[in-house]
């Protein structure tokens, strides 16, 4: 797995767009460590720009209350800590997206959690297609409302089929 | 005045980093986006409370047919 490029807030900001995506990668993987300055949990996640034509299934537990459900609004919504929960805390999360230069369907897996002053702790799981046959050249985070507070980080990674020298592929 | 949200650019191909104000048409679509969501999250909520009302209502009904609570349990779980 290699580091194409990580982003750590200096002044907190709505939007996270990673463009100009290298295309000699197989899979991509993006890690992420953020925080909601709002009262909302919630961020979008865009692939080329575009928060369409993505269909989701997910898994949410949180104290009280797990549930699941299919998402049917058409973009790909997940999880992060908000403004009133522990201090300085971030999510811990991660998102793979195999064969991202292909000119299939692309599938997604997602995971997050956070924590909420030692009463709440929560999870989310998600998996999305995304329905473009489209190379994936950009991969964008866009809070709903507010912004993603100073010190949130995104890092970009990719995976390269045989590149560790071990697996041949033909 | 609000200051108009901001979007960070990380250029992959170069590794330069810039910060813009979000367009109109940003701001239009994450509206969009926001209010698609909350609408589906009210009508998920909202299908929940119902079926929580309707396992009451029909607890209440068991229970008045003279089913005890674990002879209930039993028989939904």
């Amino acid at each position: 797995m290699e580091l194409i490029e990580s982003k750590t807030l200096g002044t907190a900001a709505a939007s996270i767009e990673f463009t100009s995506i290298p295309q000699d990668g197989t899979d991509l993987v993006a890690l992420y460590s953020i925080r909601a300055t709002a009262d909302t949990d919630t961020f979008n996640f865009k692939l080329n720009g575009s928060s369409s034509n993505f269909t989701q299934r997910y898994l949410r537990a949180e104290v009280g209350s797990v549930n699941s459900a299919a998402r049917s609004d058409d973009d790909f919504v997940t999880s992060m800590p908000k403004s009133g929960f522990t201090a300085n805390t971030f999510s811990n999360g991660s998102l793979y997206i195999p064969n991202y230069t292909s000119s299939s369907n692309k599938s997604i897996s997602e995971d997050t959690v956070s924590e909420n002053n030692a009463t709440d702790g929560r999870l989310k799981i998600n998996a999305a297609l995304w329905s473009n046959s489209a190379a994936i050249t950009s991969m964008t985070f866009e809070a709903f409302t507010g912004n993603f507070a100073t010190g949130s980080t995104i890092s970009l990674y990719k995976i390269t089929k045989g590149s560790d020298g071990i697996v041949t592929t033909s | 005045m609000t200051d108009t949200p901001t979007k960070v650019i990380v250029d992959c191909a170069t590794g330069e980093s810039t910060t813009v104000p979000l367009t109109a048409e940003e701001l239009a679509q994450r509206e969009t986006d926001r209010l698609a969501y909350e609408a589906q999250e009210a009508e998920r909520k909202a299908a929940e409370e119902a079926k929580e009302t309707a396992k009451a209502s029909a607890n209440a009904k068991l229970k008045a047919l003279g089913l005890t609570d674990s002879e209930i349990a039993a028989i939904t779980a």
